[in-house]
């Protein structure tokens, strides 16, 4: 099912901001209480992120946030001793449920890390590899097609195209978070988890992460842990705010930073604590 | 000041250390190149006054280090995988403790060790070969197993936990995590503890008095005993002859120069291509 070309798939230009309740959330979280060992670190989230819009999550160091993306795609099971209690449903599928494939849940929610993490290999293997462990190319020829429309979509091709075969690792910090995003758009996934994605990046690399986001919210819906509030601002169209491992409120992002419900996040926009 | 002090006495403690080696390699060179020659490297041992030569030991060698190498480093190395992947607590801190013990566990008991393994079976079947080159290499790998394992170990740690995120995030398999991602970028530093190993056992003599035994002549077969330039060393530097003695420093000398062209090869075999 994920095999469709992303360029097949309808493109909205203008999608419907998160108060319309016309389309059905692409992942719905309700009653989530998370722990790493005995200390419980999520507590009771609740949570609809809309398809094809782009999502940010703020927040004070330690608050959580980080914790609960990476419990959008299990991320956190490769930490000995965590526990997820509640639902997660993306497509209305329970993905704590007993014999979920987390194998392909992660294929199809793609993850891009606050530091940079290219493998040590070359750049086009780099954008390869997900593809080849998915088995997604028929032919040599696919592959290479495949790889160039996902550097394409990270506004990375015209910098690498002369380079594909050299080291991924003597890209610039900028360049190497945009092959991460390119490595995880190339197995086409539907929902893009961004962890603090500029947060290591000069402004010049971080507008130009930016703009990539903006732009891939057409086909894909994001999700984005930031700690740059003007990011959040410039960036999405809902944001979420967590304090304490609670999510305080989720609000379309213009109202959040001009008329917050709750004082708490008021208080966090305006610097008073934090 | 301290600062000062410091580096002279690390520096000088440095000097000194490498000013020993140099000596060491320096003295082999002096006494070993009058004794050599061609002749003398393709030869089989001859009496005395007859010259003769190391021909079949060093084939010898080369076979015991190809067993040893071929039954060691595999086991070694996944034993290795084993503990930094999936060894936990309990049962990986007890392989982790053996394989500490038997690395200081003296080369001659591992010898004594599987020459009483062989008399075991020689009760049930007395035709079983007392002293065989498959024995020798044996010995040689249960002394490598132990030391590839941890530092292999040790290598894997090393690669970043961002790494292996990065390749679970594209919807890899754990497996295919290991093999694809972390064990290319561990592979010099594993090829680096393989590479100790072979160094060591190449230089052991006391395993190979019960297992390999010597041999006067060429062989090829691994159920018959076989020389091995350390045992004919040892037995050329034990006797009352000049002439040997002569033949036992050009055998070392030839041994030296191997291990050095094995570092060689194999370091640039497994150079960091990225």
């Amino acid at each position: 099912m994920n095999q469709t070309p992303i360029a097949a798939r309808p493109v909205v230009a203008d999608a419907p901001r998160a108060t319309s309740e016309a389309t059905p959330p692409k992942i719905s979280v309700a009653n989530l209480n998370f722990y790493y060992g005995k200390s419980q670190a999520l507590y009771d989230i609740t949570l609809d992120i809309p398809p094809r819009q782009v999502m940010a999550f703020i927040g004070p160091s330690g608050c959580g946030k980080s914790t609960f993306l990476r419990t959008l795609n299990r991320m956190n099971d490769t930490i000995p001793g965590t526990r997820a209690e509640g639902r997660v449903m993306i497509d209305g599928q329970d993905i704590y449920a007993p014999g979920t494939d987390v194998v392909a849940l992660r294929r199809k929610v793609g993850m891009v890390f606050q530091k940079s993490n290219p493998f040590p290999k070359s750049i086009f293997d780099n954008v390869a590899y997900g593809l080849r462990i998915n088995g997604m190319s028929s032919s040599k020829n696919d592959l290479e097609a495949r790889v160039e429309k996902a550097l394409q979509n990270a506004a990375l091709w015209t910098e690498v195209k002369d380079r594909l075969k050299t080291s991924a690792l003597g890209l610039s910090g900028g360049q190497q978070q945009r092959l991460c995003i390119a490595r995880a758009l190339a197995v086409e996934p539907e929902v893009v988890l961004m962890d603090e994605p500029a947060s290591a990046l000069d402004p010049i690399a971080t507008q130009k992460i930016e703009e990539l986001i903006v732009e891939l919210k057409r086909q894909y819906t994001i999700v984005i842990v930031t700690h740059n509030m003007q990011q959040a601002a410039r960036v999405s169209d809902l944001t979420a705010f967590f304090w304490l491992g609670k999510l305080v409120e989720v609000t379309a992002t213009e109202k959040i930073f001009t008329n917050p419900n709750q004082k708490l996040t008021e208080d966090y926009i305006t610097g008073r604590f934090g | 000041m301290t600062n000062r002090v410091m580096t002279v006495l690390t520096a000088a403690c440095a000097f000194f250390a490498v000013g020993i080696l140099v000596l060491i390699l320096g003295y082999i060179a002096a006494q070993g190149l009058s004794a050599l020659s061609i002749q003398f490297l393709i030869d089989t041992p001859k009496p005395i006054g007859e010259g003769g030569g190391i021909g079949n030991a060093i084939l010898g060698s080369f076979i015991l280090l190809l067993i040893s190498s071929l039954i060691g480093l595999p086991i070694g190395i996944a034993i290795g995988i084993y503990l930094a992947e999936f060894g936990g607590r309990g049962f990986g801190n007890l392989i982790r403790f053996i394989a500490d013990t038997m690395t200081g566990v003296p080369s001659i008991i591992i010898g004594v060790f599987v020459y009483t393994l062989i008399l075991a079976m020689r009760d049930f079947a007395p035709d079983f070969p007392q002293f065989t080159a498959l024995a020798g290499g044996i010995a040689l790998a249960l002394i490598m197993i132990p030391i590839v394992a941890r530092t292999t170990e040790e290598m894997i740690r090393l690669v970043p936990v961002s790494m292996r995120e990065g390749a679970l995030a594209l919807g890899a398999p754990q497996w295919r995590v290991t093999l694809g991602v972390v064990l290319p970028a561990a592979a010099s530093g594993i090829a680096t503890g393989a590479m100790l190993a072979v160094a060591r056992v190449s230089g052991e003599t006391a395993p190979l008095l019960f297992t390999a035994f010597n041999n006067s002549f060429y062989t090829y077969y691994i159920d018959d005993p076989v020389s091995s330039l350390t045992v004919q060393i040892y037995n050329y530097a034990i006797s009352p002859y000049p002439e040997w003695h002569a033949q036992a420093w050009a055998a070392t000398l030839v041994l030296m120069t191997l291990i050095l062209l094995i570092n060689i090869v194999v370091r640039y075999l497994t150079r960091q291509k990225f």
